[in-house]
């Protein structure tokens, strides 16, 4: 058993679709600061740093030499992590492995994200497998897409259950200063929006954005002394399959690498019936189809229920499991950062720091990360030490 | 004053060139594309462990982490389990054009085989295609084959 660890403070950029003004490296400094001053330390006191995004995406690939200076990392021990769309919940998963290790005190956890600077869409499809996959794959919209026309087949869900997802979490995105897009959208704005891949339409998807997130995680011992409000983990757990999509979308199953990891998360935090015990999630949910299917994977609902449950305002803010007071991945989506932005977002909420996004009380948070080849990623974050 | 502003604003370079690759297909990937120019029809590797056929084939099953062998030959036909019609245009990295669009991308779970094999689907109308339907794949005319999935033109639904 590791020492126990926490976040003591969280720090994120202002989200665009372009930062013409800063480099990379500039942007990731912003967030630095802004963590560094949440936990109210300077980087001299950072004993480690592991950082991420997406590989090759920006065609920086030595990431962790290249943004020395907007890390910190100068003379420091630095690590890269790159899981694609996980990256930043694997970062902060890595983060915590290191201080639990004992090795290390205090780590900072990066992850940042320039989708101004490639054409994403290219960058995804390079992602996949060249000789099996790449040919006929079209980024992530239409493999999503393929997972939602399975769901409407096994369940009778019309999009207009999904559409009540994005109509959610823009509405909660309005609560959330650093959000990129701060416009509501309702459900018939997003049905009369262009289908891009059926049955996915311009409103059901998440933006490109830029922007970064950092953590600094801190032990026990330590942390009480940064904050009088730490985040502890309870759980961290990571499930990748596949790298080819043939071998992941078996949808009978559901996403399996969810299940498995909210399965393992639950067992290391005790949870035995996540709606009564958590308390907010904070959600990896790039399209709105997922607000659905992968709520029942993670356990919240059973198979095919999610309409009724998302329906009934159930994760809705004031509901009984708030999902995304932050306005999550659709309303803005760095992607290296957007999966730190979830833990970072989750460790607000137990935190207290949630201004206007917060939800009262909050003693268990719950957040995932999805990406890869129907990738998946949960951690769960606790006032209570564990 | 606008010469003033134009000199202050951010300025940014470009990268436009083109950067090839070269990959392996590996021991049974080649075996695959071999057997589709020689018999038109599809080849999957069994798992002595699990048992499950695994298409394209590989060396290693995942969840056993086991070395395969028994290449098992399969038709040209299967059943559509997921698909999506895509409508938006976006530039296609291995040509660096755009890719024709609407097309459909389907998830394909092939007879015989337990896992899915992802490719093309002929079928753009939603009226006329859904889960479920079979499907029968169309292969280049094998003079023109190349040894990748494009030898494979695409799926087309059986009525």
């Amino acid at each position: 058993m590791g020492r126990r660890v926490a976040i003591v403070g969280t720090g994120q950029t202002y989200h665009k679709s372009h930062r013409p003004d800063v480099t990379s490296k500039e942007m990731i400094k912003e967030a630095v600061d802004a963590a560094l001053l949440d936990a109210g330390i300077t980087i001299r006191e950072i004993d480690a740093i592991v950082i991420g995004n997406m590989d090759h995406f920006e065609s920086i690939n030595a990431v962790d030499t290249y943004s020395v200076e907007g890390s910190g990392a100068y003379m420091k021990p630095v690590m890269k992590v790159s899981t694609g769309g996980t990256t930043g919940a694997t970062v902060a998963i890595a983060a915590y492995y290191h201080v639990a290790s004992g090795l290390f005190d205090r780590v900072l956890a990066i992850g940042f994200e320039k989708n101004s600077e490639s054409d994403t869409t290219g960058a995804i499809i390079t992602c996949s497998d060249a000789i099996w996959d790449r040919f006929s794959y079209s980024g992530a919209i239409p493999s999503l897409a393929t997972e939602a026309t399975a769901y409407m087949e096994q369940y009778g869900a019309r999009q207009e259950d999904a559409a009540l997802i994005g109509e959610r979490d823009r509405n909660h995105a309005m609560n959330n200063p650093y959000a990129h897009l701060r416009r509501p959208l309702t459900v018939s704005d997003i049905m009369a929006s262009p289908m891009l891949a059926y049955p996915i339409k311009l409103g059901d998807i998440c933006p490109r954005s830029d922007g970064a997130c950092a953590c600094v995680l801190a032990a026990d011992g330590v942390a009480g002394k940064m904050t009088k409000t730490p985040a502890w983990f309870k759980a961290a757990a990571v499930r990748h399959t596949y790298t080819w999509f043939g071998d992941s979308t078996d949808y009978t199953k559901g996403l399996v690498s969810m299940q498995r990891a909210a399965q393992d998360a639950y067992s290391q935090a005790g949870i035995t019936n996540p709606v009564e015990e958590l308390d907010v999630a904070e959600l990896y949910l790039p399209y709105t189809w997922a607000g659905l299917k992968w709520i029942e994977d993670i356990g919240f609902c059973g198979r095919g229920e999610a309409p009724k449950f998302v329906g009934e305002g159930n994760t809705h803010m004031g509901g009984k499991l708030p999902v995304n007071p932050s306005g999550g991945v659709i309303s803005t989506n760095c992607i290296g950062a957007t999966a730190m932005l979830r833990v970072a977002e989750a460790a607000i909420q137990v935190m207290g720091k949630g201004g206007q996004r917060q939800v009262p009380d909050v003693r268990n948070a719950l957040a995932t990360g999805f990406g890869g080849c129907f990738w998946s990623d949960v951690v769960i974050l606790s006032s209570e030490k564990p | 004053m606008s010469t003033e502003n134009k000199a202050s604003e951010p300025l940014q370079v470009m990268f436009t060139h083109a950067m090839p690759y070269e990959w392996s297909i590996g021991l049974y990937g080649s075996v695959f594309f071999h057997e589709i120019r020689k018999n038109r029809r599809f080849t999957g590797i069994r798992c002595p462990g699990c048992g499950l056929v695994y298409v394209p084939p590989r060396r290693v099953c995942g969840p056993c982490f086991r070395e395969l062998t028994e290449l098992v030959p399969l038709s040209d036909t299967g059943v559509i389990t997921a698909f999506s019609v895509v409508n938006y245009p976006f530039i296609d990295p291995n040509t660096g054009k755009q890719r024709p669009i609407p097309y459909t991308y389907g998830y394909i779970q092939l007879d015989g085989a337990d896992n899915i094999f992802s490719h093309l689907i002929n079928e753009t109308d939603l009226e006329k295609i859904k889960v479920g339907m079979k499907v029968r794949a169309v292969f280049k005319d094998p003079a023109e084959m190349q040894g990748n999935t494009q030898d494979v033109k695409y799926f087309e639904i059986i009525r």
